[in-house]
């Protein structure tokens, strides 16, 4: 039996995004959030450095100079207009969060605290400022848990471990979505005047990653099938710290606090690449200055990884403190407890003694839904979906255009969480529901029949473990055309092979073995986007580097790409067929592209 | 290396009760026991179930009992347990099916304290964020760790004798707001803690302090919750 539900906006995840546009919508209008995990199990949580906002408590600081940081940081693809958002907005965000009660750090004077992070300068590039605003290194997950609880408090209803699996577009406009009760599988229509998708990335596609197991796309998958294009899908961020072979992150405020980069020959090599800010340069440099040093025998052990460096001692001799300030070992383990444990714990490694092996892991999806800059989805270049919002990091603003800045994922999040939770509040007391059509739910209940009931041979975590070492070998931080050609080719034969998958469980009591089954078609679909769009895009340009195309090509590519799908009908399975490309003007307000130095 | 696994398996809609099955696997000393325990799902049997996310010690919804012991799946290695390894869902909660315990009443007993910042005296007129000292600040940073995996809870043998017993876990949330100088909502909090299943019956048994993943001093934070009852005061 299919349940239905009726409410003004049902907000797809319960990340940072999805509860402040909660929060927000709430005040005028009846929220549900759907999200397949207890809201606290997000992703967020896992966030640890910092929030970025220039409140200019330790030193000068201004709005102007974190827009010019963010658009630089993201090679000048970012859309300028929402940069400004971003940056302007983050102010009143990061104060209405300490309204909340989260318990930031403090100065000496009672303010909140903050500290350097990777690209964030004072004065337009002149040298880096401390702007991150943080609770020791679990920043996101004071976020995720302050947000929780306000939600509590206003009596947000919570829908938790339901999976959504299609939303219900018809006509333009969004009806609603589908959703599987995972404790029962009964399926669950959610009738609504909006919507909003807030259900993070999808990193599960590559193999060494420091996202989550359950981060897999699916609402994403779920609208492109539904015929939304999906922009900027070849901008991946790689982030140079994962813990080596397992991509846990180790929070750039490890740098921010004075770490640095040491090659086998002990030498701080970034000081070769990035004058002026060094270690702290934007991830996408980093990461490739990593593998550049791998690549001409550098890296530790002859392996492919370097050292990141902690020891008090290494960054005293070497100044690399904030302000070349002297750091003590009391202040560091006060002021990155959890990374350290990290170190301890998955590698035995004490940092405070050794220095940590370490190597980019895929992180942060730059592209998404596209979206205006208060939430609401494109249905192309020019149209607007009617009751359709994303925001967070599955949503394109894009503010974060070719490779986003350390801290301002959780920006984007509080600050286009809030606009587009405000927008939908305004439209639901206008709106009226649109009718929905006919049996929504039917080619959910088809694609999950035909799921657990294929009795095919192929198992699903093979194919997974598959597509997962492509998207790393071949579609990582270098790229090169030939490589990206055989990792279209190997994706499209996993596509195939996903028709005849082997189900072991028949039961309807959380059944992760379907569920998996289905997220392992939306890492498919999405992943095949990304290796398109990257093997399309022959330029280099922040987190895409082109070892065939080494430079930036602003005369072709300072656009977005949008990916359109091209099967005939709508679909909840995978898509077959090929991906259609269009591009999109970028948006230049107040800084014009130059040249990339740090 | 081969790695020996006992796991205690439930499905309500084939199994009159549960049962332990074993099964072999080929582990890293290095990798986590969630990596184990995907190795039989994703391997050997796929209607295996269990909660997991973030796989490295944040998130909190792989709390499972191993070898006896409260622990996140994602955050043990195979070298610090051995290569037989016993792993149950945690107890004194239902099973829904193999590791999967309903979280429902957990939740339900952290809302019962407030889990929420509580001040509705005006802003800062200057429309900044409210001061506090690090002194102040520091005073509750113990509690604001928890990642509610629920660890403690199933950890405590007054939960066990009694699930109304609100539990560690939600007093630790609650102490997180009862000492945060900014919170105006601390008698509340400590009204519904003094109450039959509220603090009192806390017995200091400490296995909570030994089963959180997050080096909580749980124990501890309870004491500081009885004290301010009993004194009136909260410093």
């Amino acid at each position: 039996m299919t349940q239905h539900h009726q409410f003004d906006a049902v907000i797809v995840g319960a990340g940072g995004a999805g509860l402040m546009a909660a929060l927000h919508a709430s005040r005028g209008a009846n929220v549900a959030v759907v999200s397949k995990l207890y809201p606290t199990r997000s992703h967020t949580g896992t966030a640890q450095g910092g929030i970025a906002a220039a409140l200019g408590n330790m030193e000068p600081d201004s709005w102007e100079w974190h827009m010019y940081d963010t658009v630089k940081g993201g090679d000048y693809l970012v859309d300028q207009d929402a940069a400004e958002f971003l940056a302007r907005d983050a102010i009143d965000a990061i104060i209405e969060l300490e309204h909340m009660g989260l318990p930031f750090d403090r100065t000496p004077d009672g303010r909140i605290e903050q500290r350097r992070f990777g690209g964030h300068t004072a004065n337009y590039g002149e040298k880096a400022v401390m702007r991150a605003c943080k609770a020791a290194d679990r920043t996101g997950h004071m976020i995720l848990q302050t947000l929780f609880q306000q939600c509590i408090k206003n009596k947000v209803n919570f829908f938790n471990e339901f999976f959504v699996a299609d939303v219900i577009l018809e006509d333009n406009i969004c009806r609603g979505v589908v959703a599987i009760d995972m404790a029962t599988s009964e399926v669950h229509v959610f009738h609504a005047k909006a919507v909003m998708i807030a259900s993070g990335g999808f990193g599960k596609m590559f193999q060494v990653t420091s996202n989550a197991h359950t981060l897999t796309g699916d609402p994403v998958a779920a609208v492109y099938r539904r015929g939304i294009p999906l922009e900027d899908m070849e901008f991946f961020q790689f982030h140079p710290t994962g813990i080596y072979k397992m991509g846990i992150l180790l929070s750039e405020a490890a740098r921010g606090e004075g770490a640095v980069f040491i090659n086998n020959k002990g030498e701080r090599f970034m000081e070769r690449y990035m004058p002026t800010l060094k270690d702290l340069a934007p991830r996408d440099i980093c990461s490739r200055y990593i593998y550049v040093e791998v690549r001409e025998g550098r890296g530790i052990g002859g392996k492919d990884y370097v050292y990141m460096d902690f020891r008090p001692e290494t960054i005293n001799r070497l100044k690399s403190g904030p302000g070349g300030k002297e750091v003590t070992r009391e202040h560091l383990e006060k002021a990155l407890p959890d990374i350290l444990e990290f170190a301890r714990v998955y590698l035995g490694i004490d940092p405070m003694k050794d220095p940590v092996p370490i190597q980019p892991t895929a992180h942060y999806a730059m592209g998404g839904i596209p979206t205006d800059v208060d939430g609401r989805v494109l249905a192309d270049n020019s149209k607007l979906v009617t009751g359709l919002y994303a925001a967070g990091e599955c949503a394109c603003v894009s503010a974060h255009g070719a490779n986003r800045l350390g801290t301002n994922s959780l920006v984007d999040l509080v600050v286009f969480g809030r606009r587009g939770g405000k927008h939908m509040a305004d439209f639901c007391k206008q709106a009226t529901f649109a009718p929905l059509p006919a049996n929504a739910q039917r080619d959910t209940i088809a694609e999950f029949d035909r799921i657990q009931n294929t009795r095919g041979t192929e198992r699903p975590a093979v194919l997974r473990n598959t597509l997962q070492k492509t998207m790393t070998g071949d579609v990582g931080v270098f790229r090169n055309g030939a490589d990206m050609e055989r990792a279209l080719d190997i994706i499209r034969e996993l596509k195939e092979r996903y028709q005849s998958v082997k189900i072991d469980d028949t039961g309807k009591i959380f059944n992760t073995d379907v569920l998996e089954t289905f997220e392992l078609g939306c890492l498919l679909d999405l992943a095949e986007i990304t290796a398109a769009a990257a093997l399309r895009r022959t330029e280099t340009r922040g987190g895409h580097a082109r070892e065939d195309y080494e430079a930036r090509d602003d005369a072709n590519w300072l656009n977005h790409s949008m990916a359109y799908r091209t099967m005939n009908g709508d679909a909840v399975g995978v898509t077959m067929g090929n991906i259609k490309f269009d591009k999109k003007p970028v948006v230049i307000t107040k800084f014009q592209p130059k040249e990339r130095k740090y | 290396m081969k790695v020996h696994l006992k796991i205690k398996r439930f499905n309500p809609e084939k199994d009159a009760k549960p049962y332990w099955a074993e099964y072999e696997v080929d582990a890293e000393p290095t990798d986590r026991v969630l990596d184990a325990l995907h190795q039989v799902k994703w391997y050997q049997d796929g209607t295996f179930n269990l909660r997991r996310s973030c796989a490295h010690g944040v998130c909190g919804s792989d709390a499972v009992r191993i070898n006896g012991q409260n622990r996140l799946a994602c955050k043990v290695l195979i070298q610090d347990v051995g290569t037989n390894i016993t792993v149950e869902p945690i107890l004194g909660m239902k099973v829904i099916k193999d590791l999967i315990v309903d979280m429902e009443p957990f939740f339900a007993h952290y809302k019962s304290v407030m889990p929420y910042f509580v001040n509705d005296s005006p802003l800062p007129e200057d429309g900044r964020e409210r001061l506090q000292s690090s002194t102040d600040r520091e005073r509750f940073d113990e509690g604001t760790k928890c990642i509610l995996c629920a660890a403690c809870t199933t950890s405590c043998p007054s939960f066990w004798a009694s699930g109304d017993y609100v539990g560690p876990a939600a007093i630790v949330q609650a102490h997180r707001f009862i000492f945060d100088s900014r919170d105006t909502a601390a008698a509340q909090r400590l009204e519904v803690l003094n109450q039959q299943f509220g603090v009192w019956r806390c017995r200091t048994a400490f296995n909570c302090t030994n089963a959180c993943p997050r080096e909580i001093p749980v124990t501890q934070l309870i004491g500081e919750v009885k004290k301010a009852l009993v004194s009136g005061e909260i410093k």
